[in-house]
Parts: structure tokens; sequence; C-alpha cells
């Protein structure tokens, strides 16, 4: 097991180079940096213009792969450059990164929990009333795209908060700026702040897993040693949910990992919707900007995210599933 | 609940023959017309094809019904909630919401069928000449596969797009299907693996049949079903993704709109103008919803097992 994993780290790290190389190379390719000089007033001299861009590696006269060849030597030594302002990536990066963990995180955690809590309910129900509410529910979701369940969220959002009377839900930022307080007051405008985000992207996500989790669970509850179990005197909710619910999350896991990558899609809609300071929201700025090396780092981001979670996935699949931990 | 039946109720009552007709029993069906008939039985895939039908004939014949162009500005109307004359109402400088959203439609009615033909099409070559042929071309397409899963699409699509600015809508149609093939490949892949080892194919080999026949005429029509259902999700998935990089700018441009486009457009003033992305919104999930009823019910129809096992 130790073996597997270790090779698919590997694999990952190999994937992870070549797809920040693609990245690299293809923004180098179809975008400009320079773009941003030439429409000033009054006009910038070409010269200066240069030695701006030489000053942050981006120079559409240096040749790229000797760009790349910086850029990529930086990066080595934890190094990712800076951004076409001048200013250095990593310290935005650092402060962008956690914001856009935690959305993903919160999202993830409360999507996959209640989709599979949904699909089992669904699955134990089949063609009843809420089996078909859910069903219907999931259809919807899965056909609606997460921008437009944002806006339809702020929406609501700001019906509510008329019909209340009260500020209840924040729809722009992370937290009100220049709130002060006792740490409750700060932690109670947080979540005000978190509600919406988090249900835009966990909607979808919920919606997704209550379909396969429902769809893995009819496929165990008709199998043979669920009605052996309970033909030796276990009782129906025992064995559906220690024998039944263990066996039909395992194939959970390698929808997890899929849909990893429409998750940080979805959460990169959510925080521009939403105006939270995070990766993704970075990562559309840049190429409206046209800054090669963010759109780089960016991109960079989202791969070890994704390859972090198929490892994690992998590491579930073997925690869930006897036969790959000894096989 | 005291014994609920362990199979469930599809598997008891999915017809080997009870669905036909009592008189055409003696009749052979041909796999189609077994499919056909399937299909028709399902109330939601019926509703699915109706709805479908009905958006192109909206989206085709409906802008000759009102008096409004998509590129027309009304001086005498500007941001008016939906009336007679604008039916879904006017933007900031007088466009008709009507026109626009039914020119959107169009847009990418046609942007996710075709994505869903070409991108099936590359995943079938792809995953099938990988599987037959194997040795060096089976592990580069995989690790092709396995590199573009590691990047979304969505954002590799982004990064090209400045370059799109001035290009055909085409080209942007060619960048969605060419990142929309890869897990349908997988799958094509490993069917292919086990098809390859079938007596009809080797004793296609052994006859010398070409290579490229036996991939285009044994192993393909084979997996013709899975390639239906799955072009079917394609164009779901398609649309979902074209109107998300419209939203952003980074796929259609002005002054031509797709629904997408439409939706962040009217976004901005949404909290007081709903009208404006509303419509193009509903219309949007209307659209994704049909085609993937639809797919379900043609999955139904041509596997009846997965209908007895799941959904």
């Amino acid at each position: 097991m130790t073996r597997y994993l270790t090779r698919r780290l590997l694999t990952g790290i190999l994937l992870v180079f070549l797809a920040t190389t693609l990245a690299f190379m293809l923004a180098s390719f179809t975008m400009q940096p320079r773009e941003n000089y030439l429409s000033r007033n009054p006009p910038i001299p070409e010269s200066s213009i240069d030695q701006k861009l030489d000053e942050v590696n981006q120079n559409d006269k240096t040749p790229v792969f000797q760009r790349y060849a910086t850029w990529i030597s930086g990066v080595a030594r934890g190094n990712f450059g800076l951004t076409t302002e001048g200013r250095s990536i990593n310290d935005e990066m650092g402060r962008r990164i956690g914001v856009t963990l935690r959305l993903l995180f919160v999202g993830s955690v409360v999507g996959a929990v209640f989709g599979v809590l949904l699909g089992v309910w669904g699955a134990l129900r089949q063609y009843g009333y809420s089996d078909r509410i859910i069903t219907v529910f999931s259809f919807f979701m899965l056909a609606t795209p997460v921008f437009f369940t944002a806006v339809l969220l702020k929406y609501g959002a700001l019906q509510l908060n008329q019909l209340t009377g009260r500020q209840l839900l924040y729809y722009t930022g992370e937290t009100s700026v220049g709130l002060t307080g006792s740490a409750w007051t700060l932690f109670v405008d947080r979540i005000q702040h978190l509600i919406l985000p988090t249900l835009a992207i966990a909607l979808g996500e919920m919606a997704l897993y209550s379909r396969y989790q429902r769809s893995a669970m009819l496929d165990v509850l008709g199998s043979d040693y669920l009605r052996t179990a309970q033909a030796k005197g276990l009782t129906r909710r025992k064995t559906f949910y220690k024998h039944g619910l263990r066996t039909a999350l395992i194939p959970m896991t390698i929808w997890f990992a899929f849909s990893f990558g429409l998750l940080i899609v979805g959460a990169t809609f959510t925080e521009v919707i939403f105006s939270w300071p995070g990766m993704g929201a970075w990562f559309i700025d840049s190429v409206r900007k046209q800054d090669i090396n963010v759109a780089a780092a960016t991109t960079l981001f989202t791969a070890v995210l994704v390859l972090f979670s198929t490892f994690l996935a992998d590491v579930f699949r073997a925690i869930l599933d006897p036969r790959v931990r000894t096989g | 609940m005291a014994l609920e039946p362990l199979i469930p109720d599809e598997v008891l009552h999915e017809p080997t023959a009870g669905g036909v007709d009592e008189g055409e029993l003696t009749e052979a069906l041909s796999r189609n017309q077994l499919v056909w008939r399937r299909f028709r039985r399902s109330r939601s895939g019926i509703g699915g094809i109706a709805v479908l039908l009905f958006l192109f004939l909206l989206a085709f014949v409906g802008p000759y019904l009102a008096q409004w162009n998509y590129e027309d500005i009304d001086p005498t109307a500007f941001l008016r909630p939906p009336s007679a004359s604008h039916w879904f109402g006017t933007t900031q400088i007088g466009q008709d919401v009507f026109a626009q959203t039914m020119r959107g439609l169009q847009k990418s009615l046609i942007i996710g069928l075709l994505v869903g033909l070409i991108s099936t099409s590359i995943a079938a070559i792809v995953g099938a000449t990988a599987g037959y042929f194997g040795g060096w071309v089976e592990n580069a397409s995989l690790f092709t596969v396995s590199l573009m899963l590691v990047l979304p699409d969505f954002l590799i699509i982004a990064i090209i797009s400045p370059r799109l600015q001035d290009a055909s809508w085409l080209w942007f149609v060619l960048l969605l299907a060419i990142f929309q093939w890869t897990l349908t490949a997988l799958v094509v892949h490993s069917l292919t693996l086990s098809l390859k080892r079938r007596e009809f194919v080797s004793a296609a080999r052994f006859m010398g049949v070409p290579s490229r026949t036996i991939i285009s005429r044994h192993l393909l029509p084979n997996m013709a079903s899975f390639l239906i259902i799955d072009a079917t999700i394609t164009v779901g998935a398609a649309v979902l993704l074209e109107t998300g990089l419209s939203y952003f700018g980074f796929g259609i441009q002005p002054p031509d709109v797709s629904l997408g486009t439409l939706i962040a457009d009217g976004t901005a003033s949404a909290i007081t103008f709903p009208w404006l992305f509303l419509f193009a919104g509903g219309l949007l999930v209307v659209t994704v919803l049909a085609v993937s009823v639809i797919g379900d019910a043609l999955r139904d129809a041509i596997d009846p097992q997965s209908t007895a096992r799941a959904s």
C-alpha cells in the first residue's frame, strides 16, 4: 500500500510539473502583458515598457524558453515571481490560498455529507415521496450552473434581508470591513458571509453525490450478503448502515476525485460573484489582465489540489475497502 | 417495514417481451425497434424530447414572431419590465431581452450539440485506438488523459481565450470539444480492451481486415449505446461549460451573445432588474435539464439492466 501511494505521489509530482509547464507555455503564447501599457495615455516609451516587463520576467521580446527557465528555476526554489504590477506572487498567494481552501473545505464537506445522506435516504425509500423530491431537486441542481445558483442566492438573500428588515446574510466579501467587537461578533459576521458562498458550491455537490450514492446504495441493497446478514438476525438498520453504506461508499471515493476539478471551477465562480479574494478570483483576474505568471501560479495550485484530491480518494478507498489495503 | 422485496420492482416487471403488444409477440423486433419502444414508454424521456424540440423551435422561430431584432435598440424603453411590446423587458440601452435571449439560446444549443458530437467522436477514436493497438500508443494516450484530468478544462480554455477575442466562434466550439473527451476516452479504452479479445474481432483480424476497419466496423458499433448516451451527457456538460466561460467573457464575444453572456450582463443589476437574467438563466436550466433527462431515458431504454440496478 505504501509503495503504491509513493508511486502515485511521484507520478503526481511529474504531472504537476508538466501541467504547470503547459500552462506557462500556453499563457505565454496567448497573453500579451504588453497590451496593458500600450493603451496608456500619455503613451509610455517602448524602452520603459520593456524595462518594466523585464523586471517581472514577462517581456515577449525575451525568448519564451529563457523566460520559462527563469520562472521554473524560481518556482523550484519556492519563488513564484512577480505580477505584471511588480508585486510578489508569494505574498499574495499566502493570503489567497487560505480563503480558497476554507471555501473548498467547508463546501465539499457540507456537499459530500448531505449528498451522501440524501442518496442513502432516497435509496432506502425508493420511489417514495421523499425519494422523488430528492431526485427532482438533484436533477434541477445538476442542470443549474454555479454562477446562476450564486446569483439566485444573492437575489434570494436580498429579499430575505428586506423581509426581515435586518442584514441576516451578506453577499460581498469574506468579512465586514472595519468591523470591531468581541470574538463572538466577528465569528457571527464570518458565518453570515460564509453561508451563501458555501451553499452556492455545496448545492451542486449535494445533487451530484446524492445521485451516485443512491444508485450505489441500490446496487448494494440488492446484494446477497445483505440478505444473508438479515437472515442471520441482524436488524435491518444495522445491515444497511454497517454493511450496506460502507460498501456503497467505495465507488463514491472515485467520484470524489473526479468531481473535485468541477468543485474548484465552481469555487472560482463563487469567489468572483461573492467577491472573495481567493485563488479562483485571482485566476480570472490574471486572464483579464493578461498576467502570465499569475495564471501559471494559480494553475499550479489547482493541479496540486486536484492531485491531492485523488490521493485523498485513494486513502479513503484503502480505509473502506480491505481488498485495496492488502492487495 | 417488514419484508421489502429484495429485487427491485423493475427486475420483475422489466419486459423481456412484456412491454410489446400482445399481437406482435411473434414478430421479431430489431434492436433499434426495441430500444425505441422502451424509450417511448418512458414519460420523462418523451417529455425531455418534447421540451428540447420546443426550445429549438423557440430559438429559431421565436425571433420572427417578435418585432425586435437582437441588435435593435428601442430608444423609448430603457430598463422596462416585461410588457406586450417587449415580452422579456428591455436592457439599459433599450435592447429587447426576448430577442437577445433567443439569439443566446440559438448559440448555446448549437454549441452544445456540436461539442457533444465532436468530443464523443474524439473520445471514441482515441480510446479505441489506444485500447486496440496497446503499446506506446496506449501509454501516450493514457498519459495525455491523466495530464488533462489534472487541469480543469475551464482553466485551460480561459488561458487560451485572449486569442479567441477576434476568432470565429467555431474555434471556441473546437476548443470546448478538445478538452471534454478525456473521461469518455477512458471508458471507451476499457470497453475496447474487453471487446478486442472476443472471437469476432480475432476472426476479422485473421482474415486480414485492416485495423482501421476493425475499429470502425467491429469495435465502435459494439459500444454505440454507450457512445450515444455519453454524447447526450456531453451536450449538457458542454452547454454548462460554454455558458460558464462566456459568463466571464472568455467564450462568445460581443456583439454576439450566448446564455452565459446574457446572465453575466444581467447579474450586475440582477437585484433590482431581475428580468435581465432570469429568463436566460431559466432557459439555460430547462435546456440542460431536458438533455439530461433524455440521456437518462436513453440509458434505461438501451440498457434496461441499469434501471433495474439504479435510478
